[in-house]
C-alpha cells in the first residue's frame, strides 16, 4: 500500500524571460489502487504538475511538498524517483537516437530492479508485454521514440510502465493523438497493469473520451494552476457536457 | 595543377590550410628547417594471410602516384628512403581484417605507407596507433578495378602524441573505398583523408569519429575529387567535445569537376558539445563544375548535450551517468554500428566510455 501526497504545491517554470508562475497550491492524495482523473484545460499547468512530480529540472518548486510513503520526493533525483516507484508517461515522449528500444528497456529495467533480468525470462517478459500492446518484435530493434508514430510513442511508455512496475504512475495525455483502436489497446494496456498490481494512477487528460476505457474513482478539475473542484466519476459527465468554461472565467 | 611554389615552405599558420592548427605543439613537423630521421615503424600485429605482403622497399620504386600540396606529405616524400608497402592479390576475399600496428620511435619520424588493393579484391586494413609518439605521416592507398576495401585507422595515442597524417584513396573501376578515421587520443591530431576517383562506378564512403576532451586538437580535413564521371561519395563524422579547450575542426571539401557527369555526393558532420570551453569548427565547402549530377549536398550541425534526452532516461530509473554513456554511445553508433565488427565496435564504444568517464573529472 502506497500513497503519494502532494501539498499546497507551488511551481514556477525557468525560462529565459524569468521565472513565470504556474501552479498555486495544488492538494492531492493518491493511494495505491485508486485512479484519479485529473480534468483541465490546455495551459492549466497539468503537465507543469506531472513534471515536476518526476522532477523535470526546468521546473522550480517554490513551495508545498509531494512525499511518497512519507519520503520526500522533492529531496531526491530524477532516477530516485522513479526507483522510488513513479513514473511518468510523458505527453511528448522524447527521442534518444542511436539507442535501441531494447537496450533502453533493459538499462532501465536494470536499473529499476537493482539487477540486470535474467536473459532468458526477460526476453519473454518484454515480448509478452508487446504482443499485448499490439506492438511488432522489429519494435525492439528501433531507436527509442525515434520516427514512432503518435499511437507508438503512448504504447512505448504504457509498455515501460508495465516492465517497471511502478507504485504510481502518472499519465499526461497518453490519450490524446490515439484514434479508437489505439486508445483502447492503450487503455487494456493500462487496465491490466492495475488489476496485476495495486498500481495507483493520476491520469491527466483533457478530454472525457478515455474516461470510458479507464474508470476514475476520483475526478479533479484543475485550471489555472489549481484543483477547483473534486467530485467522483460523475463530475466527469458534467464536464462532458458543459465543458470548462465556468472555471476559466471563474 | 598549377606549380605550388609553397609546397615546400614551412607554414606560418596563416595559410587557409593550417589556420586552425596548433604549430607550436607540432614538434617541427610543419618545419622544413627541422630535421626529422625516416623510419619504418608500421607491422603487421598477427602473421599476414596467404596473398598479403608487407615490405619494405625502397620509395624510388614506389614514386608517388598523384600530387600532394601538403607540406608534410612532400616533405615526407622527400626524406623517405623506405617505405612499407601493403599487397592484396588479385581476387582474395578476406573476412578477417589485417592489423597492422604503429610503433612510434622516442623522437619526431616520417613515415610513407603504400597499401596496394588488387583486382576483386575484398579486405579490411586497420592502422592501430598507440602509445607516444611524433608522426608526419603519407598513406597512399590504391583500390584496383572493382577491388572493396575497408580502411580504419585508429588515433589511440596517449595524449602527448602528434600525429600528421594524409590518407590519400586512389579509386579505380567499380571500386569500393571505406575508410574510417576515428581520432581519440593524442595531444594534435591532424589527418587529412583525401580520395580521388580513376574510374566510373567507384565509390568512396569516409566515416569519423573524434572525441577531444581537455586541451586536445583533434582536426580532419577531408577532400574528395570527383574527376570521372558516375562516382557516388559519402562523408559522415561525428565528433564529441568537452573540457576546456578542446578543440576539433572539420573541413569537407568536395569537388565536382567538369566532366564528372552523374556524380552523387553528400557530406555530413555532427559535433555534441558536451561542456563550455570546447571549440569545434566545422567547415563544409562543395564546388560543383557540372549540371549534370545525381545529387550533392551537405550538412553541418554544432549542438549541445540534449537535457530533454537526460531527463527521460532519468525518469525511466536510469542514473545519469549512465544516462549521458547511452546517448553519446547513441549519437557515435549510426557510425560504429557501420564497422560490422563487434570486436571493433565494443573497442571504440569502450574508448568513448573512457573519454566520457574523464569529463567531469
Ligand atoms: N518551458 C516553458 N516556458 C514558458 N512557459 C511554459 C513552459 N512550460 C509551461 N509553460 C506555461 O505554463 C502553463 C502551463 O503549461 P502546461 O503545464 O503545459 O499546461 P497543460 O499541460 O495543462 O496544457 C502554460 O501557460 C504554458 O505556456
Ligand atoms: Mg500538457
Amino acid at each position: 500500500m502506497s500513497v503519494l501526497e502532494i501539498k499546497n504545491l507551488q511551481v514556477s517554470v525557468v525560462t529565459d524571460a524569468g521565472n513565470k508562475e504556474i501552479l498555486r497550491g495544488v492538494d492531492i492524495t493518491i493511494k495505491s489502487g485508486e485512479t484519479h482523473a485529473i480534468m483541465g484545460p490546455n495551459g492549466s499547468g497539468k503537465s507543469t504538475l506531472a513534471y515536476s512530480i518526476a522532477g523535470h529540472p526546468k521546473y522550480m518548486i517554490t513551495g508545498g511538498s509531494v512525499t511518497l510513503d512519507g519520503a520526500d520526493v522533492l529531496e531526491m533525483s530524477v532516477d530516485e524517483r522513479a526507483k522510488a516507484g513513479l513514473f511518468l508517461a510523458m505527453q511528448y515522449p522524447v527521442e534518444v537516437p542511436g539507442v535501441s528500444v531494447s537496450n533502453f528497456l533493459r538499462t532501465a529495467v536494470t536499473a529499476i530492479r537493482g539487477e540486470a533480468p535474467k536473459v532468458r525470462t526477460w526476453v519473454g517478459e518484454v515480448k509478452a508485454a508487446m504482443a499485448s500492446l499490439n506492438m511488432d518484435t522489429a519494435f525492439s530493434e528501433r531507436n527509442v521514440n525515434e520516427g514512432f508514430s503518435g499511437g507508438e510513442k503512448k504504447r512505448h511508455e504504457i509498455l515501460q510502465m508495465e516492465l517497471l512496475k511502478p507504485k504510481i504512475a502518472i499519465l499526461d495525455e497518453t490519450d490524446s493523438g490515439l484514434d479508437v483502436d489505439a486508445l483502447r489497446i492503450v487503455s487494456e494496456g493500462v487496465n491490466r497493469v492495475k488489476a496485476n498490481s495495486e498500481l495507483g494512477v493520476m491520469l491527466i487528460t483533457h478530454y472525457t473520451r478515455i474516461l470510458r476505457y479507464i474508470k476514475p474513482d476520483f475526478v479533479h478539475v484543475f485550471a489555472n494552476g489549481k484543483i477547483v473542484e473534486e467530485g467522483g466519476p460523475e463530475l466527469a459527465d458534467k464536464l462532458e457536457e458543459k465543458g470548462y468554461a465556468e472555471y476559466i472565467t471563474a | 595543377m598549377s606549380a605550388l611554389t609553397t609546397n615546400y615552405l614551412t607554414p606560418s599558420g596563416r595559410e587557409e590550410a593550417w589556420r586552425f592548427t596548433p604549430l607550436k605543439r607540432l614538434a617541427g613537423l610543419h618545419d622544413i628547417s627541422v630535421d626529422i630521421a625516416d623510419r619504418i615503424s608500421i607491422s603487421n600485429r598477427d602473421s599476414l594471410p596467404a596473398g598479403v605482403k608487407l615490405t619494405n622497399p625502397l620509395s624510388t620504386d614506389f614514386p608517388p602516384a598523384y600530387e600532394s600540396n601538403d607540406v608534410v606529405t612532400n616533405r615526407i616524400r622527400k626524406a623517405v628512403q623506405k617505405i612499407s608497402l601493403l599487397t592484396i592479390d588479385n581476387d582474395l576475399e578476406l573476412a578477417e581484417p589485417i592489423f597492422l600496428a604503429r610503433k612510434a620511435g622516442s623522437s619526431a619520424e616520417l613515415s610513407r605507407v603504400v597499401i596496394q588493393a588488387g583486382i576483386n579484391s575484398k579486405a579490411t586494413v586497420v592502422i592501430e596507433n598507440n602509445g607516444v609518439g611524433e608522426i608526419g605521416e603519407e598513406i597512399e592507398i590504391s583500390l584496383a578495378t572493382g577491388a572493396s576495401l575497408n580502411f580504419i585507422s585508429l588515433q589511440e595515442w596517449d595524449r602527448s602524441a602528434v600525429h600528421i597524417g594524409q590518407h590519400h584513396a586512389i579509386i579505380g573501376k567499380d571500386a569500393q573505398f571505406t575508410s574510417y578515421v576515428v581520432s581519440i587520443g593524442g595531444s594534435v591530431v591532424r589527418i587529412s583523408p583525401t580520395v580521388e576517383f580513376t574510374g566510373s562506378g567507384a565509390f568512396a564512403d569516409l566515416y569519423g569519429i573524434y572525441f577531444a576532451t581537455d586541451g586536445q586538437h583533434l582536426e580532419h580535413r577531408i577532400h574528395v575529387d570527383h574527376s570521372v564521371p558516375n562516382a557516388k561519395s559519402r562523408v559522415n563524422y561525428k565528433g564529441a567535445l568537452a573540457g576546456n579547450a578542446a578543440h576539433t575542426v572539420w573541413i569537407g571539401d568536395v569537388y565536382i569537376h567538369k566532366g564528372a557527369d552523374g556524380t552523387d555526393t553528400y557530406e555530413l558532420n555532427r559535433n555534441l558539445l558536451l561542456t563550455e570551453g570546447a571549440r569545434a569548427d566545422s567547415v563544409p565547402n562543395l564546388e560543383i563544375e557540372t549540371g549534370e549530377i545525381v545529387g550533392a549536398g551537405h550538412a553541418s550541425t554544432t549542438g549541445r548535450f540534449d537535457d530533454e534526452q537526460l531527463f527521460y532516461l532519468q525518469s525511466r530509473g536510469i542514473p545519469s551517468d549512465i544516462a549521458r554513456r547511452l546517448v553519446i554511445r547513441g549519437f557515435f553508433s549510426e557510425i560504429v554500428t557501420k564497422l560490422k565488427s563487434e570486436e571493433l565496435e565494443e573497442r571504440l564504444m569502450g574508448r568513448i566510455d573512457a573519454e566520457l568517464a574523464k569529463v567531469g573529472e
